[in-house]
């Protein structure tokens, strides 16, 4: 497969917002990249291209999926790949990724990204849609691995290894998202570092931060991957390990809701860029030292 | 994969199932409240896009009773197309059966009216013809001149005052009684990157129809004048000329665009 992806630089990006554009408009920014929802910008053209322009010709550009469903049990909406291949080949991004998820059922967007038990089977069928929509797209994506709330009695492959085995299979990237990791650790106790010991960090091609929040249900204390306030300091710690094992990745800052002024997000970015600056360095100090002994 | 998938999203849009056999918690078998997290996500993202799209009808009826409505329309047409843009099209013939809403006759035709301010703000970009360039073309033969309208024209007709009740509930003019309840077509259009509404002259809408059909303007105006007498010609041309609707001019399927080529 021919493959246009050349990868995002190895800084700290933030998800654009439309409220943002004059402020970002006015000065360059510290920002390595931009992310986009891919599917807000599948208009014909109007004040969206306008801001994807501008962007497009002043930084590193990533394409964010929320609807290609890839972890659905029905064939990939074709009409949707041949919008995601357009959007790309007027943009070229450097980077594509979408979710370990599903969101259409029966005809049915259901505008969320749903859990998928994790079996033989259904390993079988994302790899095979992942590697038609690689195909289709003549580019490589990077795949995220999801907050959850619920899990499948039937799941009998953890989900490391099920990321594992898809990048193996399909050949593609793997987008992991520190705060889903710490989200569906609280949610499904177990350990979020252990997890991360475990994921295949080789194949991981970009980080994303966000906020949650906290709440109850009738079985106790659980998270929210809500998108709507600053990445907590636990996820910040466990972004730098990640750093110091991996090397430095680029970083994404999410905040979708409760969007808040951009010099505040801006301020976000700079703090997850001075963790990035020290793992790095401390990676390389440690490595210097390996050398030495 | 299939079966558990089917029950799964179709819990998610009846609040009155339990989750699906399978479905588990570290702590339970039949996690109602882990569960409700993907129902209420899908809500909130569903009557969410439709607040957003549909803010001067939600300002008509207020946050709850909209919120009611949204959510009886999410459940009964959720969305068919990953493009969330294009959701709520079909709200405005939803309000118009929806029972609880017919106390307030006009809010299907405001949301109308909001529907089409998005569809325009999506539409494809076209460059307005210059009004000298236009000025020109209009001093030729009416006969044989063809106009091609920019694509994000939108004509919403209504025999409410949609245009006077839509500017006061989205901020654009003060609240206050409407002394002469008239009915009122729209004009939508985004010339540039905003999106713009006005109220149309008599006859206009019929008129712009024709011309985005490919009639000549004589023939345009033909048809105006047959649909409505009091047609005033002036008036519809300085409505073309100021909201910029022209993107090329035609001369009997002679191309004279604003791309250069002469009349």
């Amino acid at each position: 497969m021919k493959d246009r992806t050349p990868g995002l630089p190895e800084g700290v990006g933030v998800g654009f917002k439309p409220e943002h554009f004059a402020a970002i408009a006015e000065a360059p920014q510290p920002v390595a990249f931009f992310e986009v929802h891919a599917e807000n910008y599948m208009g014909e053209g109007g004040r969206p291209h306008a801001h994807l322009r501008f962007l497009r010709e002043r930084y590193a550009l990533s394409f964010h999926g929320v609807g290609l469903s890839i972890g659905s049990c029905e064939p990939l909406d074709r009409d949707h790949l041949a919008r995601l291949r357009r959007l790309c080949e007027r943009y070229e991004p450097e980077s594509f990724s979408e979710h370990l998820a599903w969101s259409s059922h029966g005809g049915t967007f259901l505008d969320d990204l749903l859990p998928l038990p994790y079996t033989e089977a259904t390993l079988a069928a994302v790899a095979r849609h992942v590697d038609e929509a690689q195909s289709f797209l003549g580019r490589r994506l990077l795949l995220e691995n999801p907050a959850t709330y619920v899990r499948f009695a039937q799941s009998t492959i953890p989900e490391t290894a099920f990321l594992a085995e898809l990048a193996k299979r399909s050949g593609c990237g793997l987008l992991l998202d520190i705060n889903n990791v710490y989200v569906s650790a609280r949610n499904h106790g177990f350990d979020a570092a252990t997890y991360l010991a475990e994921f295949p960090l080789c194949r991981v091609e970009e980080i994303h931060l966000a906020g949650h929040f906290a709440t109850q249900d009738e079985d106790g204390a659980m998270l929210i991957d809500a998108h709507g306030s600053p990445v907590v300091s636990d996820v910040l710690a466990l972004y730098e390990q990640v750093i110091t094992r991996a090397g430095p990745l680029p970083t994404l800052i999410e905040w979708d809701n409760d969007v808040p002024e951009w010099p505040l997000l801006r301020a976000e970015a700079a703090t997850a860029r001075e963790r990035l600056e020290r793992a790095s360095l401390a990676r390389q100090t440690h490595a210097c030292g390996r050398a030495a002994a | 994969m299939q079966d558990f998938q089917r029950a799964f999203a179709t819990a998610l849009l009846d609040p009155e199932l339990l989750p699906p056999p399978g479905v588990v918690s570290h702590l339970s078998t039949s996690p109602r409240g882990r569960f409700s997290v993907y129902r209420n996500n899908v809500m909130v993202a569903l009557t969410g896009a439709l607040e957003a799209r549909f803010p001067a009808s939600r300002r008509i009826v207020g946050a709850e009773f909209f919120a009611a409505m949204a959510r009886a329309f999410a459940a009964s047409s959720p969305p068919r197309s990953p493009v969330m843009m294009v959701y709520g099209d079909a709200f405005p013939a939803f309000i118009e059966s929806f029972e609880p809403a017919a106390s307030v006759p006009y809010l299907a035709d405001v949301a109308r009216l909001e529907a089409a301010r998005t569809r325009a703000y999506h539409a494809a970009d076209a460059e307005p013809l210059a009004r000298e360039r236009l000025v020109e073309a209009l001093q030729g033969e009416a006969e044989t001149l063809c106009f091609t309208l920019h694509p994000s024209i939108e004509l919403v007709s209504s025999s409410h005052p949609i245009v006077t009740i839509w500017a006061m509930n989205a901020g654009e003019t003060e609240v206050a009684p409407i002394e002469d309840w008239q009915g009122e077509e729209a004009l939508v259009s985004r010339p540039c990157l905003d999106v713009e509404v006005r109220r149309l002259p008599s006859g206009a809408a019929g008129f712009l129809e024709a011309l985005r059909g490919g009639a000549p303007l004589a023939a345009a105006v033909a048809t105006a004048l047959a649909a409505t007498p009091g047609f005033d010609l002036a008036e519809n041309l300085v409505t073309l000329l100021g909201a910029r609707l022209v993107v090329g001019v035609t001369r009997r399927g002679r191309l004279a665009s604003h791309e250069g080529t002469s009349i």
